[in-house]
């Protein structure tokens, strides 16, 4: 089972076409559609969360790319709050990717963005809850 | 052993000014370098400081008469109980204690946002908090109802009261089971996935007083960013568990009950915490200043992470089923490293415990002493302690080599 938000990107030519009807009826994927903006003739997207079986979920995705369809990772960033942050360092042994670390000697937590993934797992790892994901839409805000 | 100094003669130095204060985590090296005679010589406190979750916390309320009066019979403070078996707007507020709403762990790991000790963090902040009130009314406390917004400064008194703050020494928590466990540790994950500690080590308070031979009851303290004191001993103080030569217990031991006006504190040092499945739990800042009053004190304080050990407890089957038993033993200098060696593997370590934070508030009560603005106490008791032979022949220098 994948459970994935993306953007869709609908370039003028295809966006009349019936794209969700389609992944539901041919491919057995869920769209759960968090924000849309189509309008006829024109460059269209969306914000959607899908799931399917793996093989469903894949076929989705050829079916896509290959009628036009432009499947983009859903941009979230991962925002770690200074202030809120008590230094514990609980976090660090949750992420997978050492984007939150602890400096040594000194036992500073830190947070390198470039090293996230956005797994979201030290949202709920993080006792004092200082660490938030915010997430950016189609046009990157 | 020589006696240095009194506290009567510390506190004339206080208010001269000439008082030489050192962090638990500064004395470490003043004695490596200057030795412990010259060191105990010149430095007259020793400030220690910790900040991480402690669940037996809570605080006392007066919420202040009503017209007409009553007696509070069940209160909430922000969705969340504060027991008020007591007289007739006294409350008790624990850190603990969750919203009867809260789904808890029916939708497991549950997380647990918000609870008493979150109520105790948004007073402290100076924020608007809903109390309701009912009552079944009395002759004398007729209203039976009441619902309104109240802040810190509205209420009489405030006060934490800490049932069991500071443990001495706590065990490393791991997992060895195959599925991810959600603990009071913390995010325990499979396989030795990781482990977790929680204690400032070596600016740990009761770690640099083994044997309470200057911290006692009625000891002046730093509480949450405020003035407090030591109450009594802790629910489960023990002293009486293995200790290493230089007297540090090797295990959980003494705690202490603290006591200290809430409307003094701030949230920098007192913060409601959320432990994924577990449940609520208050992160408390403490430092307690101890006195040097002689060289063997000072060999107490100048103890350091490769001088303290812990022992590794499976929380997956050892720690819940009640069934003792360690996987092994790690120093906190191991622990700080970032990982330390359990049953032949290497395992990541994280800490719930803030070390930053703990030095910040040793340092911060350092320079309270150095401005004259805290005076040391003697103590009005002692701690029950252990009647333990302290070998000082191996010295913190040599451990950590």
């Amino acid at each position: 089972m994948i459970r994935q938000k993306v953007v869709l990107r609908f370039p003028a030519d295809v966006v009349e076409q019936p794209f969700i009807y389609t992944l539901a009826k041919k491919f057995n994927v869920t769209a759960n559609i968090l924000k849309a903006n189509i309008n006829p003739r024109k460059e269209g997207s969306m914000v959607v969360e899908l799931s399917a079986e793996d093989e469903d979920y894949s076929g989705a995705m050829d079916y896509l790319q290959s009628h036009g369809v432009i499947v983009l990772p859903l941009a979230q960033q991962i925002v770690w709050l200074e202030d809120r942050c008590t230094q514990c360092g609980a976090c660090v042994v949750i992420c997978p990717t050492n984007a939150l670390w602890v400096k040594r000697p000194e036992m500073t937590v830190s947070f390198c963005s470039e090293k996230c993934v956005v797994c979201e797992r030290c949202l709920k790892a993080c006792p004092a809850r200082a660490i938030e994901a915010r997430y950016l839409d189609e046009e990157g805000e | 052993m020589k006696k240095l100094r009194s506290i009567k003669e510390i506190n004339e130095k206080i208010a001269k000014g000439q008082v030489v204060v050192a962090t638990a985590e500064e004395i470490i090296s003043m004695v490596e370098e200057h030795g412990v005679e010259e060191t105990a010589r010149r430095v007259d406190v020793v400030t220690t400081g910790t900040f991480g979750p402690m669940c037996s916390s809570g605080a006392f309320i007066n919420l202040g008469h009503t017209t007409p009066r009553m007696r509070m019979s069940k209160v909430y403070l922000n969705g969340v109980n504060a027991y008020a078996g007591i007289a007739a707007v006294d409350v008790f507020i624990g850190a603990t204690e969750i919203p009867e709403t809260d789904p808890a762990n029916t939708n497991y790991p549950g997380e647990f946002n918000y609870g008493g000790a979150h109520v105790i963090e948004d007073l402290v902040n100076g924020k608007e908090v809903f109390l309701e009130a009912s009552s079944y009314g009395t002759d004398c406390y007729p209203r039976r109802k009441l619902e309104k917004w109240i802040t810190l400064d509205d209420v009489n008194e405030a006060y934490l009261f800490n049932p069991r703050n500071c443990y001495q020494n706590y065990n490393v928590a791991v997992n060895t089971s195959d599925k991810t466990i959600y603990t009071y540790m913390g995010i325990l994950k499979p396989h030795l996935g990781n482990a977790n500690y929680c204690s400032a080590g070596q600016l740990s308070p009761l770690l640099n007083d083994p044997l309470f031979k200057t911290i006692g009851i009625g000891t002046k303290i730093f509480l949450g960013g405020g003035i407090g004191y030591v109450a009594w001993y802790g629910t489960q103080h023990n002293p009486n568990v293995p200790r290493t030569d230089n007297g540090v217990p090797r295990t959980g031991a003494g705690t202490l009950a603290l006591i200290g006006d809430l409307k003094q504190m701030n949230s920098r040092f007192l913060r409601g915490v959320s432990l994924l499945g577990y449940g609520v739990s208050l992160q408390v800042g403490v430092g307690v200043p101890i006195p040097v009053l002689s060289e063997e004190i000072l060999r107490f304080a100048a103890v350091s992470d490769a001088g303290i050990m812990a022992p590794v407890v499976d929380y997956s089957e050892a720690y819940p089923q009640g069934t003792g038993g360690i996987l092994g033993e790690v120093s906190y200098a191991d622990l700080k490293s970032g990982k330390i060696i359990v049953q032949g593997k290497e395992v990541p370590t994280a800490s719930l415990s803030s070390y930053p934070r703990a030095r910040e508030i040793a340092l911060e009560l350092k320079s309270w002493i150095e401005k004259g603005d805290f005076t040391l106490t003697e103590p009005v008791a002692s701690l029950p302690s252990a009647d333990f032979p302290v070998q000082f022949s191996r010295e913190n220098k040599q451990k950590e080599e």
